[in-house]
C-alpha cells in the first residue's frame, strides 16, 4: 500500500498539486502565538496548517565548559509525544526526537544566533544556561521547519530573569533579552519521485525518498544542512534544493517577529 | 414502591448529555445510546433525541465509531496472522478477518497469506458479527467488498457519515457523477476516493469536508449542487428511487 500511496503522491505532483491543494512550493498557512506559557521565560507557538509545535526558553546557572570558561551554553530539547502521532512512543527520546532537537540545535548554534560570550557571569564560574524545549502539539509533517522556526521565536523573545546571587528569582523577569547576533530560518526540501517540495504533509512525508534541512542566515549565508531519506542525492539536486531554501527563508522570515 | 407513571422526559430533538433521564416508567423502550436504571431511562451518549413510536433514540453528534453487524467498513490490514487477518476499524475493537471469509477461492494450507491482503492494504468488508465483548467479525463475501488499489483515503466524523450517504445514497451519488470520481463510504468514517485527475479529486475531497462541517444545515442537497456548479460541474440531484446501490445505503 505504500508504493501505492507513493505511486498516487508523485501523481498529484506531476499535476503541480499537493493532498490539500497547494502547489509544489507553497508552505501552508503560518500562525504564530508569542509568550503563551506564564512559567516559561520566552515561549511560542506555531501553527502550520495541521502542525503545531510549542518551543519554551529557560534560563539556568551552572558551570561553563573548561575549554570555554568565558561562554554561556545553550541546549535544544525535543519530546515526541504520543498525543501528537499514533507512532510515537511514550518513553526515552528515540532517533526522531533526537535529530529533531540537533537539527534545530545545529540551526541555531553554528549560525552564531546567540551571543555566548554576553552570557557570562562570572569567568569560569558562574554562566548561563539556555534551554531551550520543544513539544509537538500536533504532527502532521515538517516538524523540522516548525520546530525551528517557534524555537527561534521563543529565544528572541525570552526575558532574563532576575539573578540574586547564586539564586534565580524565576518570578521576576528583567527586560533584558538574549544578546542576538543572527536570526537563522530553517527549510527542509523533500526529494519525491523527480519532484521537489516543501513543508510536506504527513503522508508526503511518509513516502520521501530524501530530504535536505537548510538552515540560512540572515544575509542568506548557510549555516547549517542535515539530510535524510534513504535515497541519495546528486550535487545538481543538493544546488537545487539550496536554491529553494533559500528562496523559501526569505518568506518566512516575516514570522520572526 | 411507589406508584410508577409513565412520562417522557425529554422532546423530539432535543440535545442531550450523558446521564440526563430521558423517560420514567415502563411505556418508552431505551434504544441506542441510553441504558434503562430503576425507574428510568438515561442517556449514555451525547446527541440528539429521536423518538419512534415507544422506542427512543439518542443520535450522537460526535465520538468515536462502534462496530455493528451489518455495517460496510473501510478498514486497514495491520497483521497478517496464521488463520487470518487483524484489521484496524477506526474503533476501539480490532477486527478479525478469518480465512474462510476472506475468499470464495481455495487458499491452500501454508499459502502465503500476504498475497491476498498484505500490511497496510485498505479494504471494504462487512461486519459479520460483534461479540457482547466487542470481538469483530468480518467478512469479504458479498457485493462491493474488496481490496482497495490507488486512490486516496480521508477519514470523517462517523456520526457525519448517514449526511455524507444523503436518503438512498443520494448525496454521494451526485457528487460521484459531478466529479467523475469513484467515492465509497465506510460505515466507520474511512473515505475511499478515487479520481481519474487530482483536480477533480481534490474538489471531491473538498465537497465531502463541506458535507461534514455543514451537516447540520438544512437543505444541504441544494447547498452542495450549488458549491460543485461553481466550480464549473453538471450537477443533477438524483431521483429516490426503490433500493439502490448497495455499497452506500445506510
Amino acid at each position: 500500500m505504500t508504493e501505492e500511496v507513493r505511486r498516487h503522491v508523485i501523481n498529484y505532483l506531476k499535476h503541480d498539486l499537493r493532498y490539500d491543494g497547494r502547489k509544489n512550493l507553497d508552505y501552508r498557512p503560518i500562525s504564530v502565538e508569542v509568550g503563551l506559557i506564564k512559567t516559561a521565560e520566552g515561549s511560542a507557538k506555531v501553527k502550520m496548517g495541521d502542525t503545531e509545535v510549542i518551543a519554551g526558553v529557560k534560563f539556568e546557572v551552572g558551570k561553563p565548559y573548561p575549554d570555554i570558561p568565558e561562554e554561556g551554553t545553550m541546549m535544544v530539547n525535543a519530546e515526541l509525544l504520543p498525543m501528537s502521532n499514533p507512532l510515537f512512543e511514550s518513553g526515552p527520546p528515540g532517533i526522531q526526537a533526537i535529530e529533531l532537537a540537533r537539527v534545530v540545535d545545529r540551526g541555531i548554534r553554528e549560525s552564531k544566533a546567540i551571543d555566548t560570550k554576553k552570557l557570562c557571569i562570572k569567568p569560569g564560574e558562574q554562566v548561563w544556561t539556555v534551554v531551550v524545549d520543544l513539544i509537538p502539539l500536533n504532527d502532521d509533517g515538517n516538524l523540522f521547519d516548525a520546530a525551528a522556526l517557534a524555537a527561534m521565536i521563543a529565544i528572541k523573545n525570552a526575558k532574563f530573569p532576575k539573578l540574586e546571587g547564586e539564586k534565580i528569582d524565576y518570578k521576576h523577569l528583567t527586560d533584558k533579552g538574549l544578546p542576538i547576533i543572527s536570526e537563522p530560518i530553517s527549510i527542509t526540501v523533500l526529494k519525491i519521485g523527480e519532484h521537489f517540495i516543501v513543508d510536506p504533509l504527513g503522508t508526503e512525508e511518509s513516502v520521501l525518498d530524501s530530504r535536505l534541512t537548510v538552515a540560512t542566515k540572515d544575509d542568506g549565508t548557510i549555516c547549517a544542512l542535515q539530510k535524510g531519506g534513504s535515497q541519495p542525492l546528486s550535487l545538481e539536486d543538493v544546488e537545487k534544493m539550496i536554491d529553494i531554501a533559500t528562496t523559501k527563508s526569505k518568506e518566512l522570515r516575516k514570522y520572526l517577529r | 414502591m411507589e406508584q410508577t407513571t409513565s412520562a417522557l422526559k425529554v422532546s423530539e430533538k432535543d440535545v442531550v448529555v450523558p446521564g440526563e433521564i430521558l423517560a420514567e416508567g415502563i411505556e418508552y423502550l431505551p434504544g441506542q445510546g441510553m441504558y434503562r436504571e430503576g425507574n428510568n431511562i438515561i442517556a449514555s451518549r451525547f446527541g440528539l433525541v429521536r423518538l419512534e413510536g415507544k422506542v427512543l433514540k439518542v443520535l450522537p453528534l460526535s465520538g468515536k465509531y462502534l462496530p455493528r453487524r451489518g455495517d460496510v467498513i473501510i478498514a486497514l490490514v495491520e497483521d497478517v496472522n496464521i488463520s487470518g487477518w487483524r484489521v484496524n476499524t477506526n474503533s476501539a475493537y480490532t477486527a478479525m478477518l478469518s480465512l474462510k471469509d476472506a475468499s470464495g477461492d481455495f487458499i491452500r494450507r501454508g499459502a502465503d497469506l500476504t498475497q491476498y491482503f498484505d500490511i497496510g492494504d485498505y479494504i471494504v468488508t462487512k461486519i459479520i458479527n460483534v461479540t457482547s465483548q466487542n470481538l469483530v467479525d468480518l467478512t469479504m463475501k458479498g457485493p462491493g467488498l474488496r481490496k482497495l488499489e490507488g486512490g486516496r483515503i480521508l477519514k470523517v466524523a462517523p456520526s457525519k457519515v448517514p449526511r455524507i450517504i444523503g436518503k438512498q445514497g443520494s448525496m454521494v451519488s451526485m457528487v460521484k457523477k459531478a466529479t467523475g470520481c469513484n467515492i465509497i463510504v465506510g460505515q466507520n468514517g474511512i473515505v475511499w476516493v478515487k479520481g481519474i485527475n487530482p483536480e477533480d479529486e481534490l474538489l471531491t475531497v473538498e465537497t465531502i469536508k463541506k458535507i461534514e462541517n455543514e451537516s447540520h444545515v438544512s437543505g444541504l442537497t441544494d447547498k452542495i449542487k450549488e458549491f460543485l456548479e461553481s466550480k464549473g460541474k453538471v450537477v443533477e440531484i438524483p431521483q429516490l428511487q426503490e433500493g439502490g446501490d448497495h455499497e452506500e445505503v445506510e
